[in-house]
């Protein structure tokens, strides 16, 4: 009896999960078979299955490549931002999180309550002050506008701290015996041990920065100079003649990060869930 | 001499703390406290170029007019919806993933976590197009597989929240299942075994075992999914392909802020949508971290 009642019902979830599975991927599917078709039929019937494939061919993305579209622009200027992006703000927050884990002092409650306090706060209700506080620096329509606000996130200085905690902090103890100061013990004992979690922050970090919209959309002004995000949004009108690039452009902003996240699935799920339920 | 004294300063063990907090108690000065200072002081002002003039409530009074309550009434109805629709298909699908029976669990965790590695206007411009209004769009096709006439998807209100959950719900389902699965492997499995000894049945199992004890992870995934749910603008705006929608059918309350802080030049109301969005959230939060023992001192040492 209990022999036969698994097989089935492996077989049963199987099947269930492949039916999710196909459900999650067909719009993926869309896109990617809709980038072979001609703008001009996406304009006019939006995404479906309906391919005639004898006129199925590359020329979106040979309009992609070629020099007549800003998208590799768009593209440049996202991958600067994000690496920029990503190694300012992993180098603070451990830089930070360091002192929450291992010192004790006064002001620490208070200042954790902080951090606390604006993760819980959205982006979105202070954007005009932070809109404008950006226009007063003179930062408008530059890279630095985009970062400065947010060099130090509080989310990674939380991870910092809670995977630092885990630590002994004897490590510390026994290398000021030894004659080092603070700053080397950070930099040559507990940055080499915080490897792991900068590769799942870095990817955090840099999932967030690639996909980032809303404020690049504010801050930045020239052609030139807008992120992938934002350089899309703008190429979706209700006349539809940029659709050939809208799509293309849709899959290959999407293709290198399928590519590394089959290589390095772990990775990316420890990263993007890291806010979890560790804490 | 003087550099010595210096440096002994700056590299005592009493100091160093304070230097590693220098880069968050500058950034939080600067980018935080400052502009929600800013903020509620301006909802109090009329701002109009170097002149501000204190208004009192008057910007408060000015936004209880029909259309900050329909966008008001759209972030709730969109966080409660898509709160329970994001705790329950995840919920499910983890806890049948992480049945002993399933193969193949890394292969299936990995397609489900896909979508969100798309950025929201990629997956907000396949949805739009999805949703096109034509016969041919690839939802209009589908309804007429069961003889039913094209929709125009986005005017119509009911069609709309469809459309944005759909897309919600694609995007978000593989994160929180993912929390729910961490959740899950932490419960002991001998509480099962001992469970199936008692001659509880899977569905028992689940309601006196796994959802008592995956307490945290629910509190987790309805915050964030509150706050992302309050906070919602990009969704709408890819969809309508910008901040305006037939009749406001898709105004949210972040969107009324830009509507008013870029498209109107009204800072004082934007400013007061602004607090009153930074209120209503930090409310809830603060709620759910009292409830979850967070803001225990313990914890925060």
């Amino acid at each position: 009896m209990r022999k036969n009642k698994t097989p089935i019902q492996s077989t049963l979830l199987v099947l269930f999960f492949t039916f999710v599975s196909a459900l999650i991927l067909l719009p993926l599917l869309l896109l990617f078979v809709s980038s072979l078709r001609s703008g001009n039929d996406l304009m006019r019937y939006g995404l479906n299955f309906n391919v005639d494939w004898k006129s199925a061919n590359l020329n979106n993305y040979r309009l992609l490549f070629s020099k007549e579209t800003p998208y590799f622009i768009w593209y440049f200027n996202s991958l600067v931002l994000m690496i920029i992006q990503v190694a300012i703000s992993l180098f603070l927050s451990a830089w930070v999180g360091y002192a929450f884990a291992m010192y004790d002092f006064k002001l620490k409650t208070i200042c954790f309550t902080l951090v606390l306090l604006i993760m819980m706060v959205p982006m979105e209700s202070i954007m005009l002050p932070l809109y404008r506080l950006t226009i007063k620096m003179g930062n408008i329509d530059t890279f630095q506008g985009i970062v400065l606000p947010f060099l130090v996130v509080p989310m990674l200085i939380f991870f910092f701290r809670q995977y630092l905690s885990g630590l002994p902090r004897d490590f510390l103890d026994a290398a000021r015996i030894d004659g080092c100061n603070e700053y080397r013990i950070f930099f040559a004992i507990m940055v080499p041990l915080m490897k792991p979690s900068f590769a799942a922050m870095g990817i955090y970090q840099g999932m967030t920065s690639w996909n980032n919209f809303l404020w690049p959309m504010i801050v930045l002004r020239s052609s030139t100079k807008i992120t992938l995000p934002v350089g899309l949004a703008g190429l979706i009108s209700p006349y539809g003649n940029n659709y050939d690039i809208l799509i293309a452009g849709s899959c290959f902003a999407i293709i290198p990060v399928l590519i590394l996240f089959t290589l390095f699935q772990s990775y990316f799920i420890d990263g993007m869930t890291a806010g979890g339920v560790k804490g | 001499m003087k550099n010595s004294i210096r440096n002994r300063f700056l590299y005592s063990p009493q100091v160093a703390p304070y230097i590693f907090l220098l880069p968050f108690i500058l950034t939080f000065c600067v980018f935080f406290a400052y502009p929600v200072c800013n903020t509620i002081l301006m909802s109090f002002q009329k701002v109009a170029g170097a002149q501000s003039v204190f208004r009192g409530f008057k910007n408060y009074q000015l936004l209880m007019n029909p259309i900050f309550y329909k966008a008001l009434r759209h972030s709730i109805f969109y966080a409660i919806v898509s709160v329970i629709l994001m705790i329950i298909i995840p919920l499910i699908l983890a806890t049948l993933l992480n049945a002993k029976a399933t193969k193949a669990k890394t292969l299936f965790r990995g397609i489900m976590f896909i979508p969100a590695l798309t950025s929201v206007v990629v997956a907000g411009t396949i949805f739009r197009l999805m949703f096109g209004e034509l016969e041919n769009s690839f939802f209009n096709q589908a309804i007429a597989l069961f003889s039913h006439g094209p929709i125009v998807w986005l005017r119509n209100s009911a069609t709309v929240w469809f459309a944005l959950f759909m897309l919600c719900t694609w995007r978000w389902t593989g994160v929180n299942m993912m929390y729910y699965l961490a959740g899950l492997q932490q419960i002991p499995k001998e509480l099962y075994e001992s469970a199936e000894v008692d001659g509880a049945n899977v569905f028992q199992q689940f309601f006196a075992i796994t959802l008592p004890l995956l307490k945290k992870t629910n509190v987790y995934v309805l915050t964030i999914s509150i706050y992302g749910g309050m906070a919602m603008f990009t969704e709408s705006y890819i969809l309508f392909n910008g901040n305006s929608s037939p009749n406001n059918v898709g105004l949210t309350v972040v969107g009324y802020l830009y509507r008013m802080g870029w498209e109107q030049n009204q800072i004082g109301l934007a400013s007061a949508t602004g607090c009153i969005l930074l209120v209503i959230v930090m409310g809830i939060n603060i709620i759910q971290l009292i409830c979850n023992g967070t803001l225990k001192k313990e914890a925060l040492k």
